[in-house]
C-alpha cells in the first residue's frame, strides 16, 4: 500500500511544475482586517472617491457602523451624504443606462470587487496606482493593470498623474510588441508616492472587508470549533479504544 | 418503557429493524481506513439537505434576484454566511468522500459477485449526485453558473437530429434563463435529493442482505460459531458506530478548516468569477466546470469532434457501471492480487487525477495531446480488464481475515 502511495506521488510530481503560470505582475499588498484606523480610512475614501459612481448595493451602512466601531453619528456626520438612512444598502442615484453613455460601460457594483478576482486585494493595490497620461482616451488616462478602461483617475488630485514608459521589444520574425517598463513622474499631485501607496493600501483593506464582511467573525469562530472538535475527536476516539478492548 | 416497546413492535419491527441493521449486523471486524468514506458520505447528505433547506428560506430561484439573494444570505441572515459556507464546502466534500469511497470498492473488489447490484445502485448515486451539484451550481447565479451551465447544456445540441432541440427543452429558452433557474431549482431542492435518498436506502439494503466485504475480500460468512454468528464479525452497533463517530470527529476537523479559514479553497470549491453576478453579454475567457466534473470534461475535450466527445465523455462514466463484470479476477482484494492489478489501478488513478488537472486548464495543442494520452489509458484500464484480470498471478487468499 506504501508503495503504491508512493508511486503515486511520484507520477503526480509533473503537476507541480505545470501550475507555475506566469502573466501580469501585481505589487503585493498586506492586508491587516484587524486594522480598523485603516478601515475607517478606507470607508472615507471609498465614499468620497468611490461611491459616486460605483454602489456597493449588498453593503449596510449599518454594518460598516458596527464593523468599524463606529457610531451612528459618526457614519451619518462623515460616510452618508445622499439622504440615506442607516439602516440603507449603499446604493446610488445614477442609473446605469446613463452611466454607459458617459463611461462608455457602466461601473460595476463593488460589493465583492476584491474577491471575483485572482489575488483581487493585489490586483486592486495595483491598479488604483497605475493610471497614466494617455491623451488618446476619452478620460485623458489609460491604465497598465486594465487597458484602455473607462474610469478616469478620480484619485488623480492625490497621486497626481504620472507617465508610463513602454519597450517595444523586436521578436526573431520582427514583429514588434509593447511592454510596460516603469512609471515617471508627470503632473505632481499632493501626496507623495510613499503617502499615496498608504491611501491605496487603506481603501483596499476596506474593500477586502467589505467582499467579506464576516472574515474576522468567521475565523474566530473557526478556533472554538476547531478546539472542540480536538478535544471531541479525543473522546470520541478513547471511546472507540475501550469499545474495541475486546476484539481481538 | 419496554411495555411502550413492546406496543410499538407489535405494531413496527422497530427492534426487528434495530437488530438486523445496527445489533446484530455483523461486520469484518478488519475494516481499515478506508471504510470510513460510506459512514461520511451518509454524514454530508445529511449536511447538504439541512444547510439546503435553511438556506432555501432565503434564496429566490429568480433571475433578478437570485445572486443578491445570495448575498443577503451571506451578510444579513444570522449565522447565514455559516449556513452557505456549509454547503458550498459540502458539495466538494461529498465528491471527494465519494471518490475515496469508490475507489475503495475497486481495490478490495467490493464490485464483485455478490456485490454488484450495490455497486450499481452507487453508481447512480454518484450519477444523481453529479446532476445534482451541476443544477446546484446555477443557482447563485454568478458569472461561472451562469456560463458552465451554458456549456454543458449546449452539449446536447451536439447530438445529431434532435440535439437543439433537446438542448432547448432542458433550457426551456433559447439561452440559459430565468426558465432554467426555475426547473433547476425545482430539480435541486426535490427532485434530485428525493432520487438521491431513496437510492442510499436500496444502496445499503443492497448491502445488509449480502454483508459487507473487507480488506482481504474474505467471506466472514463462510466460518460461523455454534450460534451462526461469523467468527470474524462484530456487531455493527457499537463497534463500528463509535469508530466511526472518532472518524467524523477527523472528518468535521478538517470541513471546519475549509469552512472557517479557507472557503474558497484558493478558487477550487467557490470560484472568483461567481462573484460576479451572471452577465449574459459577457462570456468569461476562461470558463470550467468544478474540479470533480474535470476528469470528464477533459475527456470532452480531448476528442476533435464535438458529438463523439460527449459520447466518450458519457462511455467514461458508463464504464465505472460494468467493473462487476469486467473484473474476472479470482481474488476480490489488492493484497492478493498480482503485479498488473496493481500497475493498472495506479495508472488508472494517474490518469483521473491528470485528466482532471488538464480539465482545468484553458486548451493548448500540448496539453490536448496529454489529455488524449491520458483518456486512452483511462479507457484501457477497463477494456482490457477483462484480459489482464484474468492472466493476473494471484496469490492465496486466507481463510480468515488478517489483521
Amino acid at each position: 500500500m506504501k508503495k503504491l502511495i508512493t508511486t503515486l506521488l511520484m507520477l503526480l510530481a509533473p503537476l507541480g511544475v505545470m501550475a507555475s503560470e506566469g502573466g501580469l505582475h501585481l505589487d503585493h499588498v498586506d492586508i491587516d482586517l484587524k486594522d480598523q484606523e485603516a478601515l475607517q480610512r478606507g470607508a472615507k475614501y471609498f465614499v468620497n472617491y468611490c461611491l459616486g459612481c460605483h454602489s456597493a448595493q449588498y453593503m449596510r451602512y449599518e454594518r460598516v457602523a458596527t464593523d468599524l466601531g463606529l457610531t451612528e453619528k459618526e457614519v451619518m456626520d462623515n460616510l452618508l451624504f445622499t439622504g440615506d438612512k442607516i439602516g440603507d444598502k449603499m446604493t446610488i442615484a445614477a442609473r446605469p443606462a446613463d452611466q454607459e453613455g458617459w463611461f462608455g460601460t457602466a461601473p460595476p457594483d463593488l460589493s465583492l470587487v476584491a474577491r471575483n478576482r485572482k489575488q483581487g486585494a493585489d490586483w486592486l493595490y495595483t491598479y488604483m496606482r497605475s493610471f497614466y497620461q494617455d491623451p488618446s482616451r476619452p478620460m485623458g488616462v489609460n491604465n497598465t493593470v486594465f487597458k484602455d478602461v473607462g474610469m478616469p483617475h478620480v484619485m488623480w488630485e492625490l497621486q497626481g498623474v504620472q507617465k508610463a514608459v513602454f519597450k517595444t521589444d523586436v521578436d526573431a520574425e520582427g514583429n514588434k510588441s509593447e511592454h510596460f517598463e516603469r512609471f515617471e513622474p508627470g503632473i505632481p499631485g499632493r501626496l507623495s508616492p510613499k503617502e499615496y501607496d498608504q491611501v491605496v493600501h487603506d481603501l483596499v483593506t476596506y474593500l477586502v472587508y467589505m467582499a467579506e464582511p464576516v472574515k474576522l467573525e468567521r475565523q474566530s469562530l473557526g478556533v472554538k470549533v476547531i478546539i472542540f472538535l480536538l478535544v471531541f475527536t479525543v473522546i470520541a476516539y478513547l471511546l472507540k479504544k475501550e469499545y474495541w478492548r475486546d476484539v481481538h | 418503557m419496554s411495555s411502550l416497546l413492546n406496543w410499538i413492535d407489535e405494531r413496527f419491527p422497530l427492534t426487528k429493524v434495530w437488530k438486523e441493521h445496527l445489533a446484530e449486523y455483523y461486520a469484518p471486524k478488519n475494516f481499515n481506513f478506508w471504510y470510513f468514506f460510506g459512514s461520511l458520505a451518509l454524514l454530508v447528505l445529511v449536511n447538504q439537505i439541512l444547510t439546503g433547506i435553511w438556506l432555501t428560506m432565503n434564496y429566490k430561484p429568480d433571475a433578478d434576484l437570485a445572486f443578491s439573494s445570495v448575498e443577503y444570505i451571506m451578510r444579513d441572515v444570522n449565522w447565514g454566511w455559516l449556513i452557505r459556507y456549509m454547503h458550498s464546502t459540502g458539495a466538494s466534500a461529498f465528491f471527494i468522500v465519494v471518490y475515496m469511497h469508490m475507489f475503495r470498492g475497486l481495490i478490495y473488489g467490493s464490485h464483485q459477485k455478490p456485490r454488484e447490484l450495490i455497486w450499481i445502485f452507487g453508481m447512480l448515486i454518484y450519477l444523481a449526485l453529479m446532476a445534482e451539484a451541476f443544477m446546484g451550481y446555477l443557482l447563485p447565479w454568478g458569472q461561472m453558473s451562469y456560463w458552465g451551465a451554458q456549456v454543458i447544456i449546449s452539449l446536447f445540441g451536439a447530438i445529431p437530429v434532435v440535439g437543439d432541440d433537446l438542448a432547448l427543452w432542458i433550457r426551456g429558452d433559447f439561452v440559459v434563463s430565468d426558465a432554467t433557474l426555475n426547473r433547476f431549482f425545482a430539480f435541486h431542492v426535490i427532485a434530485l435529493p428525493l432520487v438521491l435518498v431513496m437510492l442510499v436506502f436500496v444502496h445499503i439494503v443492497a448491502l445488509h442482505k449480502v454483508g459487507s466485504n473487507n480488506p482481504d475480500g474474505v467471506d466472514i460468512k463462510k466460518k460461523k460459531d455454534a450460534n451462526g454468528i461469523p467468527l470474524d464479525g462484530i456487531p455493527f452497533h457499537p463497534y463500528y458506530t463509535v469508530k466511526d463517530i472518532a472518524g467524523v470527529g477527523v472528518f468535521l476537523i478538517l470541513f471546519s478548516l475549509v469552512i472557517f479559514f479557507l472557503p474558497e479553497f484558493g478558487g477550487w470549491f467557490l470560484e472568483p468569477d461567481n462573484f460576479s453576478p451572471a452577465d449574459p453579454l459577457k462570456t468569461p475567457p476562461h470558463i470550467v466546470p468544478l474540479w470533480y466534473f474535470t476528469p470528464f470534461y477533459a475527456i470532452l475535450r480531448a476528442v476533435p469532434d464535438k458529438f463523439l466527445g460527449v459520447v466518450f465523455m458519457f462511455a467514461a462514466i458508463a464504464a465505472l457501471f460494468l467493473l462487476p463484470w469486467l473484473d474476472r479476477s479470482g481474488v476480490r482484494s489488492i493484497r492478493y492480487k498480482g503485479p498488473i492489478f496493481k500497475i493498472a489501478v495506479a495508472i488508472f488513478v494517474v490518469s483521473f487525477v491528470m485528466l482532471g488537472y488538464f480539465g482545468t486548464q484553458p486548451p493548448s495543442p500540448l496539453y490536448t495531446i496529454f489529455a488524449r494520452f491520458f483518456a486512452a489509458l483511462y479507457f484501457l484500464f477497463f477494456l482490457l480488464m477483462p484480459w489482464y484480470s484474468k492472466m493476473d498471478k494471484t496469490k492465496p487468499v486466507p481463510e480468515r481475515v488478517t489483521k
